[in-house]
């Protein structure tokens, strides 16, 4: 069982994420530790990118900040590194397509294995592109799991799809649109949820527009996991960094007080 | 062989493709799926026919340019006149095509981006034409520069967004577009300007803009009789230059050439990568962050390049070069002294390139440029270096 899986085997998956080197590497790595004491079971590290299409502005702020120190996705390799010494929480990668393609996606997947990132989510790229990359992981009979997206507007088909595809987790994305803060947690969760659980029993992680303990406990009813981005990374921008493990221990006992 | 790329899933050999949210893939199936039904529909065709024709003022002529060739001593000089298209470029070719398709699918938003102004005058023009909304994404620092165009879009009706996301410039646009249709992919169109983003643009605006190249087809015809020896275009986006290459790729006496801006030359200088949808050669660092361009030319200042140009300079039917600004300068004052016609900065890159191109070439050849713009709008900028 991989990591990921053995978090999902246990209670509700809490996954906050940060922009790797925002806005240092050396926060990012403490963050890591005090988000996991306060009770975050993966965290997802978003690698820097001048174009992050699917992220609104909060977390393109991040990537911007962190490409201010410029932040590779070699850094974000040695950090992995690091944090490996003190602990063994699940590490998942959210990165553009592109990244990859210029690191070259055998050596990505290599190094991914060799420093110990747990799963992959690049946002940019559906099943249908990954060709070339499936081949690669069958090849090295890798570990890493492949984290594929559903959306509000996918079919049946496309879901069917997906979930098949999606290793580790499937990650939902809870309404149309970017990453960011939203008023009201989408109505639609309940819904995609069940259309999800038609076609597999692979956990359900459900992310964009989570940003308070009380649409994280509503999301949880639903889903397996909440990942909550930007509401953490806006704590960040405002350099409050004690904040972000007092605001991720309230998340967490919000979802255990369901 | 060339003719029936991309394949169904828009891949022009490795190249193309979607590489999109999620969220994307349902509505850019959905305008797949009316395109393709369109395309051939009889009373589709008429209509685009007619409005090119009659609102764009089509056919525009291939001007046999008499002074220009001589002052090169070379080769006969045809100069393909899309300048002279309403709102002067050939972009409106591919916006009352895409547009035609929204009213068909129903959608009355429409959405996009632009760099200098040019994409973003011909969809707001359209759009008034046909009625419908229109939001056009503009980066912050195109807004500052382009002033006049962007009170021209106002004017015609639409609202401009400044983008303040990124470098602020062409590249966020499309980013800022993408984003928008990502938030509302069910009431939306996005017109997209170029060949490039995800399939089915790359393939549905180079067969709007090909029109460009199957009158010069038949034009050049007319005068000589044969094909033409040489293609020049220039290359930013690359629908221009597509427009006129496509009718004439598996022509193989018929030698192509794209000029590139020298500061923002993805194929000439870039590497294989993904950005906005689609998989090309992209201007990067070594880690793989997009570059920032420039060029003396707001329409072919983008760090990317259609992916079917792409694919043309791997398998090596087209030949890509590039022109910088003192060239494109020298091209714009040429070709006004000459012919007097003001060409935009962006096809100046062409006609500059035909310095080098007419040494080696006979009067017994020919050569077709496509003259994409008018040069009004960069009237300004060019006063600054003269």
């Amino acid at each position: 069982m991989s990591r990921i899986a053995q978090a999902f085997s246990k209670r509700k998956v809490l996954i906050p994420f940060i922009a790797a080197g925002d806005p240092s590497l050396k926060i990012t790595e403490k963050l890591v530790y005090e988000m996991e004491k306060a009770g975050a079971d993966i965290i997802e590290l978003g690698i820097p990118f001048s174009d992050p299409l699917a992220d609104g502005p909060i977390i393109q702020a991040a990537h911007l900040r962190a490409l201010m120190n410029n932040i590779s996705l070699r850094d974000v390799f040695a950090l992995v590194l690091k944090v490996r010494k003190r602990t063994s929480i699940p590490l998942v990668f959210m990165l553009s397509d592109n990244l990859i393609e210029k690191y070259g996606a055998k050596k990505f997947y290599d190094d991914c294995l060799r420093f110990g990132v747990d799963g992959v989510i690049v946002p940019d790229l559906p099943p249908e592109e990954q060709g070339k990359m499936l081949k690669i992981r069958e090849k090295e009979k890798t570990k890493i799991d492949e984290i594929f997206l559903v959306a509000p507007t996918s079919s049946d088909e496309r879901i069917r799809m997906i979930s098949e595809a999606s290793s580790g987790f499937i990650y939902l994305i809870s309404a149309t649109g970017i990453t960011g803060k939203r008023a009201k947690l989408s109505d639609q969760i309940k819904e995609i949820v069940s259309r999800i659980r038609k076609h597999t029993k692979k956990p359900i992680a459900v992310g964009f527009g989570i940003s308070n303990p009380d649409q994280a406990a509503e999301a949880a009813q639903y889903a397996d996991g909440v990942i909550v981005g930007s509401a953490i990374v806006e704590l960040i921008a405002k350099k409050q960094f004690a904040k972000v493990s007092k605001f991720v221990s309230s998340l967490r006992k919000a979802i255990d007080a369901r | 062989m060339l003719i029936n790329l991309p394949d169904k899933t828009g891949h022009f050999g490795e190249f193309g493709g979607r590489y999109v949210p999620e969220t994307l893939i349902l509505p850019l199936d959905q305008l797949t799926e009316a395109y393709i039904k369109y395309k051939e529909d009889t009373e589709f065709k008429q209509e685009l026919e007619y409005y090119l024709e009659h609102y764009a003022g089509r056919p525009t002529p291939l001007y046999f340019a008499k002074r220009l060739t001589e002052y090169f001593g070379g080769p006969k000089i045809y100069l393909k006149r899309e300048d002279l298209c309403h709102t002067g470029a050939h972009k409106i070719n591919n916006v009352i095509g895409q547009l035609l398709l929204a009213k068909r699918m129903g959608k009355k938003r429409i959405i996009a981006e632009t760099g200098a102004g040019q994409h973003g005058v011909a969809t707001a023009t359209g759009c008034a034409l046909f009625g419908l909304e229109c939001i056009v994404y503009m980066g912050e620092v195109d807004v500052a520069r382009q002033a006049l165009n962007v009170f021209r879009m106002q004017l015609l009706g639409a609202k401009v967004v400044s983008v303040k996301s990124g470098s602020k410039t062409l590249k966020d646009a499309i980013n800022e577009t993408l984003r928008d249709w990502m938030a509302n992919p069910n009431d939306t169109f996005y017109c997209l300007g170029s060949c490039v983003g995800p399939h089915p643009y790359p393939m549905m605006v180079r067969d709007f803009q090909s029109v460009i190249g199957r009158e010069a087809k038949g034009q050049h015809f007319d005068f000589e009789g044969k094909e033409p020896d040489y293609l020049v275009a220039c290359v930013g986006g690359g629908s221009n230059s597509i427009g006129l290459f496509y009718p004439f790729l598996n022509d193989p006496e018929v030698e192509i050439i794209g000029v590139e801006a020298e500061g923002a030359a993805s194929l000439c200088k870039g590497s294989v990568g993904v950005l906005h949808g689609s998989k090309t050669y992209v201007l990067q660092t070594k880690t793989g962050q997009i570059k920032d361009t420039h060029s003396i030319s707001a329409g072919l200042d983008y760090s990317a390049v259609g992916p079917e140009h792409s694919y043309l300079k791997d398998i090596g039917r087209v030949q890509y070069v590039t022109a910088n600004d003192k060239d494109a300068l020298w091209g714009f004052n040429i070709l006004s002294q000459t012919e007097g016609i003001i060409p935009a900065l962006e096809s100046s890159h062409a006609i500059a390139y035909l310095k080098k191109l007419t040494k080696n070439l006979n009067k017994n050849q020919s050569v077709i440029v496509c003259l994409s713009g008018r040069g009004d709008k960069d009237i300004d900028e060019a006063r600054k270096y003269v």
